[in-house]
């Protein structure tokens, strides 16, 4: 394969990680903080991506789409934790993955039902539709560009949050001793919600961000929710930095896999999965048992 | 009478009933009846992985669709294999796949062993979807049903509808008998033990691994078994068998049946199915209602029917878990230090 | 003198920058009662779960008889004949105190990865399962889930639970933890039994009880033995005295 592919599978690789490690970390963050396991969470991509097809056919620009969606990934996302995840906290994993097994019907039968079965597209926004050169015959989209690029400034910002802040040191405490930080007066039902509606905002805002360049179709959200659950396991739950490293694993992984073994693409990610356990059971980051 | 007797009496009484039902019913319930008995033993070896051994897998479809595409391979177009040849194709293969699938999975424990069985039941659907040979998304014929042939005599035809009733109910029988037996023997009070606390079980001298992976391998090639009676009842197999929206509605059929009861999963199978029958008939969107179903089961009857039942008939609740309101899970985290798994924000 | 039944050589654990077993170095000999005793945060606890098998150390040895059981699983530990209790009630709180010492009886046998047979058939665990239940005293309990016992009798369950493992060897973390006078005399009582042919490493904090039956005394101290030796010795080190004992004021 000559430089230029190979870069452009590089770039495709980590953008893909990017928007994987913006699905994961609401993922990881869900369990590491409040203890929640949940399998719903790829659902919150497709209303993002959703969302986004809507509102640019609403508002009629694409950006404008994006920052009215954020604030509404946030508020379903804090309307989901009040009314079903608040019940799970006491309970077994069980029932939380039985209870948001249920969320993901009602998700997708009701997208069905406002947006069809069909696929839908969202077009590139033209101020981003150009491309760079690469060599004299390849080019690479500037959005796709524009997606990693916005997608390292967000993962910044988490990262920023959650060692710098008083809500980042609130999330810390919580998630590694509930009991203690409510003791220090924490109030960690707030801490929770937070922490939820962020995670749904951030897989959102990753469906919304792709959605030109992945259409815009019904079981999205179970595709991403199982290739993030492989994230998470790799890198480790509750750990941010693991989400990340997987994340890019898997992106590279996936994206080198499909152009060299198109056959086994799909099996890539899950050997790389097996292989991870078979050496470390608790992921790269996690907590050794 | 004591509770386990009436219990045994009742089962006596279902079996029985069971039994008489295809003099009955039309061919149409009859079909429906096959159905659910097969999803009940389907149902019976979730149980016996997640109420009893206390992993949670949700990937048990896997099994269940693998030893359907067993049986398509091994059948020819020219004529019917023997059930014997059949019987031993599939369940070695769901128990090889199980020993595979479980040596990774349960060296993981919690949650990591919910998303790993997960993803795993998502890479065989997507090797059986990508394999065109095997029909890709459409699926595969069985073009004959195993039989038993003495000759050139069919003493047994699993391809006549009614022979394939009581082949089922047999079964079912059969594999509820032969779980009770595995439970009470020695194998079988380790495994409760590990659920409840495995811990204290490692610190009493028991090496839970093996005794969950073997778990994991009888509850894996049951599952098989069911899968076999459900390609042989219907001739066909997809992806879709293997899906996780199977593995998903399976565990539901045990927490609605009543989980770690056994018998209890089997009446879920039935519930669900009448239900699933009944609301595809009554609206398009019965998905939805589904969807709304299974979170009102999870927020109001974490017990199950098995669980109202023994409510309403004044029981004392088996582990006093219904007293306190508390889910039937591991009284005590399986780790040393007491520390969740996972945790810990960076 | 005889050789120790169990011995630590430089027996180390960290967690990070903190160590909570700090290069101990014990000998135990075999038939006696030994109380490890020292302030919270010593690392007993840790110490105990050390040689239970119940965590890996980072550095240096166990030997248990001649075997070296430094990375012994908690399994292995167990089969070989140790016995443990733990500090926090570690029962199986929906079962019966019989089914909860039956577990212990089982491990007894050459194999439990039998599926045919009923448990319940196998007499000699039910043997030991009964003598465990009589032995801790909850001969006439063994019918009662065990979430409905009173404390203290389920800190004799969980005493009862070790011993129907049939232990050489008995690791008890705290078995008075939390228990009034007339409960505690029963367990001291029991303790003195079981002396007489098992040994016994014991942390306790009830000072009246260790004092009573010890044989051998270890003080720990942020991870290390500060002293080690007969009670006699350890009540009137100075050491000890400013570190733990006081010179005769109440503790706990």
């Amino acid at each position: 394969m000559d430089i230029a592919i190979f870069l452009i599978q590089v770039l495709n690789g980590v953008q893909y990680g990017f928007m994987l490690f913006l699905v994961a970390s609401g993922l990881t963050l869900i369990f590491g903080v409040m203890g929640i396991i949940n399998i719903a969470h790829g659902a919150f991509y497709m209303i993002g991506a959703y969302l986004a097809f809507w509102l640019t056919g609403v508002v009629g620009n694409f950006f404008l789409a994006i920052v009215l969606g954020i604030p509404l990934m946030v508020a379903i996302g804090y309307a989901i934790e009040r009314l079903a995840i608040t019940h799970l906290y006491h309970r077994d994993h069980l029932y939380q993955v039985l209870l948001t097994y249920g969320l993901i019907l009602i998700f997708n039968e009701t997208q069905k039902l406002l947006w069809g079965t069909g696929f839908h597209s969202v077009r590139v926004p033209a101020i981003l539709a150009g491309s760079v050169p690469l060599t004299e015959t390849l080019v690479y989209p500037h959005y796709r560009l524009f997606i990693s690029v916005v997608c390292l400034a967000v993962a910044a910002g988490m990262y920023a949050v959650i060692s710098r802040t008083k809500l980042g040191m609130m999330i810390r405490a919580g998630a590694s001793n509930r009991e203690m930080a409510q003791a220090l007066g924490i109030d960690i039902g707030k801490v929770f919600a937070i922490v939820f509606s962020l995670g749904a905002a951030l897989a959102g805002f990753s469906g919304m961000i792709g959605a030109p360049v992945s259409s815009v179709y019904p079981g999205m959200g179970d595709e991403i929710l199982i290739v993030s659950f492989v994230v998470v396991v790799i890198g480790g739950i509750g750990s941010i930095k693991g989400a990340f490293v997987g994340a890019m694993l898997i992106g590279l992984a996936d994206t080198f896999g499909r152009v060299l073994l198109p056959e086994l693409a799909a099996m890539v990610v899950y050997s790389l999965m097996v292989m991870v356990l078979l050496w470390r059971p608790q992921g790269l980051f996690g907590r050794p048992a | 009478m004591t509770r386990s007797q009436s219990l045994a009496g009742l089962l006596c009484a279902a079996v029985l009933g069971l039994a008489v039902f295809p003099w009955f019913a039309g061919e149409f319930y009859i079909g429906l009846m096959i159905r659910i008995m097969i999803l009940g033993i389907f149902a019976m070896s979730l149980d016996f992985l997640v109420g009893y051994t206390g992993l949670i897998s949700f990937g048990h479809a896997a099994f269940f669709g693998l030893t359907g595409y067993i049986l398509a391979i091994v059948t020819p177009e020219s004529g019917p294999v023997t059930l014997w040849y059949a019987l031993f194709m599939c369940l070695s293969g769901s128990a090889i796949a199980a020993l595979a699938i479980g040596w990774v999975s349960v060296r993981t424990s919690g949650i990591y062993f919910i998303m790993i069985t997960l993803a795993i039941s998502q890479m065989f659907y997507y090797y059986f979807n990508e394999s065109v040979e095997l029909g890709s998304s459409d699926g595969i014929f069985i073009f004959h049903r195993p039989i038993v042939a003495l000759g050139e005599l069919t003493l047994i035809d699993l391809g006549d509808e009614f022979t394939l009733y009581y082949f089922v109910l047999v079964s079912l029988a059969g594999s509820y008998l032969a779980l009770m037996m595995v439970l009470g023997s020695p194998f079988g009070k380790v495994i409760q033990g590990v659920r409840v606390n495995e811990a204290r079980t490692r610190a009493l001298g028991f090496a839970t691994q093996r005794y969950k992976l073997v778990s994991f391998v009888i509850s894996g090639t049951l599952a098989g078994y069911a899968g076999f009676l459900e390609a042989t009842h219907t001739g066909f197999v997809s992806p879709a068998t293997l899906g996780w929206h199977e593995s998903g509605t399976i565990l539901m059929i045990v927490i609605l049946g009543g989980i770690g009861t056994l018998y209890g999963p089997v009446l879920g199978a039935f519930v669900m199915v009448f239900l699933q029958d009944k609301l595809q008939e009554f609206s398009e969107l019965w998905l939805l209602m589904m969807g709304f179903f299974v979170v009102a089961v999870v927020l109001f009857l974490p017990h199950g029917i098995a669980g109202l039942i023994a409510r309403l008939a004044g029981a004392r609740p088996a582990n006093g878990a219904e007293e306190t309101g508390q889910d039937r899970k591991p009284a005590v985290p399986a780790k040393a230090g007491g520390a969740a798994d996972g945790g810990g924000a960076e | 003198m005889t050789a120790p039944i169990l011995r630590t050589e430089q027996l180390t654990k960290n967690f990070g920058a903190i160590f909570a077993v700090n290069v101990v170095s014990l000998d135990f000999a075999p038939g006696q009662v030994h109380a490890i005793i020292g302030p919270n945060g010593a690392g007993k606890t840790t110490l105990i779960n050390l040689l239970s098998g119940d965590i890996q150390p980072s550095s240096g040895a166990i030997t248990f008889k001649g075997h070296d059981i430094t990375r012994a699983s908690a399994d292995r530990v167990s089969r070989l004949g140790v016995g443990r209790s733990y500090q926090k009630t570690n029962i199986f709180p929906d079962f019966t105190c019989e089914q909860n010492c039956w577990l212990g009886a089982q491990s007894r046998l050459p194999s439990s990865m039998r599926f045919l047979c009923a448990a319940a058939r196998y007499r000699p665990v039910r043997e030991r399962t009964q003598s465990a239940l009589e032995l801790c005293g909850l001969g006439h309990r063994g019918q009662a889930i065990a979430r409905t016992l009173s404390h203290g009798e389920q800190r004799q369950l969980e005493i009862g639970m070790m011993l129907a493992t049939e232990p050489e060897l008995l690791l008890l973390d705290e078995p008075l933890a939390g228990m009034g006078s007339e409960d505690s005399a029963g367990v001291i009582a029991l303790l003195k039994g079981l002396a007489k042919d098992h040994t016994l490493i014991l942390i306790e904090h009830d000072m009246d009880a260790v004092f009573s039956i010890a044989e051998a005394m270890t003080v720990m101290v942020d991870g290390r033995v500060l002293a080690s030796g007969t009670p006699e010795d350890i009540r009137n080190n100075s050491e000890v005295q400013d570190a733990y004992l006081g010179t005769g004021e109440d503790h706990e």
